[in-house]
């Protein structure tokens, strides 16, 4: 195992955006260089199919078969484009915030090679609209990197060229959904679309398109100047790479910080967050942010990775934590994410639509001390009638998940508000 | 064909279908919302969940959306497993939810959609108790009512009116739950195909403004197929009565014509049968008999009789008009411009070196020429056909590149987005169909012959070729050629709309000349009015020669047959035959023609009367009564054979009515031009079952009550000799006569989604046979190939008169026609009329926009006074009014005058 933190170790003590000149000092830049004159676009693919990067958006789905998953230019000529999902609304998560604004060259770098690989003609960045501070560091590093060249016209003297341009998101949080983002950038409503095709094959403008997280491509120029082997061995487990990882919660130091792949949710809690507040104890933890089931004490030493997570009935989602302790209502706890949830819906299918406002009623209505069995009922009813496959998109399935979780782990709190008729934490 | 398993049942089906489609189209029931036979599916309701197992050892199986499943060579799906069933009731409680289950004050309640499928999810039991979603409705202008609390979020609306009719002024706004379906601010829908919205819609959130001042439940209505009268072409819809009053227009599918839609002209424009202009009564007024003596002994003794039919009357009314006044005494009564451009029209399909297309054809077109046809105003629902065609080639493109099926609508249109095939147009003026257009073109008439004439000769050089084209005209020539040539389907529109005879032949010779170089090519040409065709085909005399009798004292008797002649011909002319010592008069509506008859006698409109009219392709279309006419009114050709009668066996007693059937069988005989007209619909007795057609639903009320206040006995049911068609609640409606359906229903399904049952397949043909009969258009002479016969050289270009103005006319959907324009909702559509001057004419006459000009058109006593409106494109000495207004006639052109205005 390697012990370093590529995507973090240059960004600057003081929180402040690193400039192109301090980027560069710190090797920023180089794997663009070397990329775009050594190499063709097929073999940065493979390189980061063998790096087995995978998407730190929350899918995990492997980025270089996502790239290999174009169309190729050849069959369909005419622009092609890279787009940046920057557009971080999971409740709990902030963690391309802290890349954005760090290292936004970092970023550009790696849109660089991905654009390159998927011989896109123009890039898009886009951005979480309340991402202020996040949207004006990226955009003047755009304009640093315009400016020298590094963007526009024939890159780095190569025959390469890429237009990037930033698109700040209008704030839903179905703009995520990577088929929602591109609707959003064509000007429409941002209601995902069915696959196929893929936006591989039709995406932005019905053109060829792959949408990655600002994470996953982060991680790209360190790919490219490093080799998968290096990558792979930042990581404990079979995948590799080192991840960001965020604990929020009644800890005692919430924060993000840049981990091997396969950190224990103990390590990461107990030692990097330095554990639960005085007072306070850990009862449970959704393990990817808002849309991932609740883990509990049972799971503490699970290595977080996509394969572990999943094993112990979750998703490894962004890898950041949002912990419950012992003295947080969990039903108004799963109240206000549901809330959340319903209130992001875009409205196109039925069950998200409709069901998950419901189900945020329910639960303010057992929270209230108001509710019944029959509620109770009625929400795990729906943990079943609300699924992939029955719903259009992942985003009402997601909002479940905590739902059907809590469920599991914590009926008894259910049970108790509707006995006492009051909440027990109030 | 494929073996799909629903329920271990063994069924063969259709490739390339969605599931959905397919359980339809065998009958099956499983409900629906989003998905649409012409809008295809979306998978947004989630309401059409089934489960479909990997293969026989799956019997786990997951819940799909029938909608987005493509039938498959041994899948296996089931309907009734639990889950499905369950997710399906779950998904009627959501919807549900919200819905404010005002059934009992909503319009749409007897016939809605959403009622159906709750019932059909036996989604029962509301276990919410929690506040309704509530919003502040819209007013959307005359035509449509708007409730949005009703509103269950199925997006049919939104996609039927911006991506199916490309209006621009309604979407889906706000998110969430509380999506609204309306305009940005509150205002009349613009799109001419708003009504629409009304039979999209699957429940009461969109409903018909109109029907909503006599609203009455669907169920106590009395209906009968009718065709529209709107335009040229014929669009089949369902009329609806109550206590003598027309109370709305439907749609009824016609797979060669409208199939599922209806533009707002034809679906609001039927007040009319219901003004206080209607004539009930004869007049002056007098008893029936005393009349029809009258009319009698006005026939037998005159000497010299002028017969003046109508392209608004039926085949039936024209033709025995013209065997009451002889072939040589009877006159199309149309402006002779115009009668003769309809006869070229006729003559081209006649001919038929090209086969014309239909509505439905059309949308399967890839590449169009469209010459100097307004669509949208002078035969709308052609320019929603247009609309799809112009999809046709990227779509197809979609499909065979990415095995995008076509009825997987939302990705077909993320793969094809704005792409649109090629559409070149030339007009005399900007109109809404440049919009879709690969290029458009404004020029004079004669430019545009010139035009398609270059075309027609880059697609054929035997064609002429044209000397002396400006480069810009000359290069698109060269691409519209070319377009139409790497099409598969090409089409040409035309029509008669700027009375142009080179417009028209040119038209006709790049058809001919796709043909000859074998192109699966079709013509389409639309004529002025409903029955326009119909009355060309009984080969009318020039109207020209009815005035010189008229004015030289050669005629004493003129009989009008529902012609309000003045807004047909020009003032002088009109003037010249309704002075002739006689008149004799049959209408509908109070108007110039009547008001100066000797008699007068009421004639019954569409919705009271059965018929037959042609439309622009040469479909012979049946209409029935919906109702028994009002006061002494009857068919036009009713009166005609009772005149017939007595004119005909001197002073013996009149021969009683034939039946319609009965003079169909002579108009084949006699014309042969019409054989084949009588398999439009069945007569009576034939084909249908012997009990008769039911005009009234079978939970129709107050049978026994209606006519109490008049007399407390039961009131006999009429007969009507005419149909199979019967005034009663008694029959039975077979779906096999496809042409005498009175509505759509069948058990479970009481909204117009019943329509799929009436179905060969889904989409498809009407069970049985398709409506109507086609008497031209299709090619029978000349095969491909063959030498193609083309005007002897290019026409001439246009020339602009040495002083003052050519008077044109600018179509008008809304107020243009002349009995739609009666109808309040229509007349409050109307946009404000103006003359249309070229941008440096009317810098010459020191004009801005809006400010009033008197225009003088030659040999009219009055001038005009009109607000002044810059057309860009408009060629100069070509001033444009607006169809209809003031009795301008559209189917004329004359020389004008602008004299300053007086404001």
């Amino acid at each position: 195992m390697i012990e370093a933190r590529p995507l973090t170790e240059a960004m600057r003590p003081d929180g402040l955006a690193l400039s192109l000149e301090e980027y560069e000092k710190a090797g920023g830049y180089r794997a663009a260089r070397k990329m775009l004159k050594e190499m063709a676009p097929e073999e940065v693919v493979s390189l980061v199919k063998d790096a087995g990067l995978m998407g730190r958006g929350g899918a995990g789905f492997l980025t270089g078969l996502k790239w290999s998953l174009t169309s190729p230019a050849g069959e369909s000529p005419g622009p092609r484009f890279l787009i940046a999902n920057g557009d971080e609304m999971e409740p709990g998560t902030f963690k391309d915030r802290y890349l954005m604004e760090g290292n936004p060259h970092q970023l550009i770098e790696g849109m660089i090679c991905a654009a390159f690989a998927i011989r896109a003609t123009d890039a898009f960045i886009f951005i979480r609209d309340h991402y202020f501070e996040a949207q004006e560091r990226v955009r003047r590093a755009i304009a640093e990197a315009y400016a020298k060249g590094y963007l526009g016209k024939r890159i780095f003297g190569s025959d390469y060229s890429l237009e990037l341009h930033f698109h700040g998101s209008a704030g839903r949080y179905i703009c995520g959904e990577e088929t929602a983002l591109i609707s959003a950038l064509e000007g429409a409503r941002p209601v995902p679309r069915s696959k196929p095709p893929f936006p591989g094959v039709a995406g932005l403008f019905g053109r060829p398109t792959v949408v990655n997280n600002v994470e996953t491509l982060c991680n790209v120029p360190h790919i490219v100047e490093n080799g998968p082997v290096w990558f792979r061995d930042l990581s404990r487990t079979a995948q590799g790479g080192t991840k960001i990882f965020g604990v929020s919660g009644r800890v005692k130091k919430p924060g993000l910080w840049e981990l091997p792949m396969g950190t224990t949710i103990r390590e990461t809690i107990f030692e990097h967050a330095g554990g639960m507040l005085d007072g306070y104890s850990f009862r449970g933890v959704l393990p990817g942010g808002g849309s991932t089931d609740f883990l509990v004490e049972q799971h503490l030493d699970t290595p977080m990775d996509y394969e572990n997570i999943q094993k112990a009935g979750s998703r490894f989602g962004t890898a950041t934590m949002i912990v419950l302790d012992d003295r947080a209502c969990p039903v108004g706890f799963v109240g206000n994410l549901m809330k959340f949830f319903a209130q992001q819906s875009c409205g196109w299918c039925t069950p998200c639509r409709e069901g998950l406002p419901w189900l945020a009623r329910l639960l303010f209505r057992i929270d209230r001390g108001e509710g019944s069995e029959e509620d109770i009922e009625i929400l795990a009813e729906h943990t079943s009638k609300i699924w992939i496959g029955k719903t259009y998109c992942a985003l009402a399935p997601g909002a479940i998940e905590p739902l059907q979780s809590a469920l599991t782990y914590f009926r008894d709190d259910f049970t108790q508000h509707v006995q006492q008729k009051r909440c027990p934490w109030s | 064909m494929v073996t799909i398993y629903i329920d271990g049942v063994a069924f063969e089906v259709a490739e390339g279908k969605n599931l959905l489609e397919t359980c339809q189209s065998l009958g099956i029931n499983v409900p629906y919302f989003c998905w649409h036979p012409k809008l295809h599916s979306v998978g947004a309701c989630r309401q059409c969940a089934v489960k479909q197992f990997r293969d026989q050892n799956d019997t786990r199986g997951r819940i799909v959306m029938s909608c987005m499943a493509p039938v498959a060579d041994g899948m296996r799906v089931s309907i009734t497993d639990p889950e499905a069933v369950a997710f399906r009731k779950g998904v009627g409680e959501w919807l549900m939810l919200n819905h404010p289950h005002d059934c009992p004050i909503c319009d749409e309640g007897g016939e809605c959609h959403l009622q159906d499928m709750i019932v059909m999810t036996r989604h029962n039991y509301r276990r919410t108790t929690f506040p309704k979603r509530t919003y502040n409705n819209q007013n959307l202008g005359p035509f449509i009512h708007q409730e949005m609390n009703r509103c269950i979020q199925c997006y049919r609306c939104v996609r039927f009116y911006k991506d199916y009719a490309g209006g621009d002024d309604f979407d889906a706004l706000s998110s969430h739950d509380s999506v609204f379906f309306g305009r940005e601010k509150p205002g009349t829908l613009e799109s001419p195909f708003s009504g629409n919205l009304i039979e999209m819609c699957p429940t009461g959130v969109f409903t018909d403004k109109t029907y909503k001042q006599h609203y009455i439940r669907k169920w106590d209505l009395q209906q009968a197929p009718s065709i529209c009268t709107g335009c040229s072409l014929g669009c089949n819809t369902f009329a609806a009565e109550r206590y003598g009053t027309l109370r709305r227009i439907r749609n009824r599918f016609n797979h060669e014509v409208n199939g599922y839609f209806l533009c707002d002209r034809g679906r609001f424009g039927y007040e009319q049968v219901n003004a206080e202009t209607r004539i009930r009564n004869i007049q002056p007024e007098t008893g029936r008999e005393e009349a029809l003596e009258k009319a009698r002994s006005l026939i037998r003794n005159a000497a010299s009789v002028i017969g003046i039919g109508s392209p608004r009357a039926s085949v039936e009314s024209n033709f025995l008009l013209r065997r009451l006044v002889g072939q040589e005494n009877f006159y199309a009564g149309v402006d002779p411009r115009e009668e003769a451009l309809v006869e070229r029209v006729h003559s081209i399909l006649e001919e038929g070196a090209v086969d014309s297309a239909s509505l439905q054809e059309i949308e399967q077109c890839d590449a169009v020429l469209v010459l100097g046809e307004d669509p949208v105003n002078s035969a709308p629902m052609l320019e929603l056909a247009l609309r799809q065609a112009v999809r046709r080639a990227p779509v197809g493109e979609a499909r065979g590149r990415l095995g995008i099926p076509e009825w997987d609508d939302k990705a077909q249109r993320v793969v094809v987005q704005k792409a649109k095939g090629p559409l070149y147009s030339a007009n005399l003026y900007p109109i809404s169909i440049d919009r879709i257009a690969t290029a458009a073109l404004h020029r004079a008439p004669e430019d545009i012959a010139r035009f398609a004439t270059a075309v027609a000769h880059v697609i054929d050089p035997a064609a002429p070729a044209v000397e002396g084209l400006d480069e810009e005209t000359a290069a698109l020539a060269g691409s519209a050629a070319r377009a139409l040539l790497a099409a598969e389907k090409p089409l040409v529109v035309s029509g008669t709309s700027l009375l142009s005879e080179a417009v028209l032949e040119a038209a006709a010779a790049v058809a001919r000349a796709l043909r000859a170089r074998d192109k699966e090519v079709r013509q389409f040409f639309v004529v002025p009015e409903q029955n326009s065709m119909g009355l060309a085909m009984l080969s009318p005399r020039p109207l020209g020669e009815a005035v010189e009798r008229a004015g030289a004292g050669k005629a004493d008797l003129v009989i009008v047959v529902e012609n309000d002649l003045a807004r047909r011909c020009s003032e002088s002319d009109a003037e010249a035959i309704l002075s002739v010592a006689n008149l004799l008069v049959m209408d509908t509506h109070q108007n110039a023609a009547t008001d100066r008859a000797e008699l007068a006698l009421p004639a019954s409109s569409f919705a009271e009367a059965s018929g037959t009219v042609v439309n622009n392709e040469g479909r012979a279309q049946r209409f029935f009564r919906v109702m028994e006419p009002l006061g002494l009114a009857q068919e036009s050709w009713k009166w005609l054979q009772e005149f017939d009668a007595a004119g005909n066996s001197g002073n013996a007693p009149p021969q009683l009515a034939r039946t319609l059937d009965a003079l169909l069988d002579e108009i084949e005989a006699e014309e042969p031009a019409f054989a084949g007209i009588k398999r439009a619909a069945p007569g009576p007795g034939r084909g249908a079952p012997a009990a008769g057609i039911p005009r009234q639903s079978f939970r129709y009320s107050g049978r026994t009550a209606i006519h109490a206040a008049e007399d407390i006995r039961e009131h006999r049911v009429h007969d009507d000799s005419d149909s199979p068609l019967r005034y009663s609640m008694e029959g039975r409606v077979d779906p096999a006569d496809a042409a005498l359906v009175p509505e759509y229903w069948v058990p479970g399904w009481n909204s117009v989604q019943a329509l799929n049952r009436f179905q060969e397949e889904v989409g498809g043909p009407l069970r049985g046979s398709n409506p109507g009969a086609l008497l031209l258009g299709r090619s029978r002479k000349v095969g491909a190939g063959s030498a193609a016969a083309y005007p002897a050289k290019a026409p001439g270009g246009y020339v602009r008169r040495k002083e003052g103005y050519l008077a044109c006319t600018y179509q008008r959907i809304f107020g243009g026609e002349e009995l739609s324009s009666r109808s309040a909702a229509i007349a409050a559509r109307a946009e404000d009329p103006y003359v249309g001057v070229s941008l440096s004419d009317a810098d010459a006459l020191g004009r801005r926009d809006g400010e009033m000009v008197m225009v003088r058109v030659e040999g009219e006593s009055k001038a005009r006074k009109l607000p002044l409106k810059r057309i860009e494109g408009l060629a100069d000495g070509i001033i444009l009014l607006p169809a209809g207004f003031e009795n301008w006639s559209a189917g004329r052109t004359a020389p004008a005058r602008i004299e300053p205005g007086d404001e």
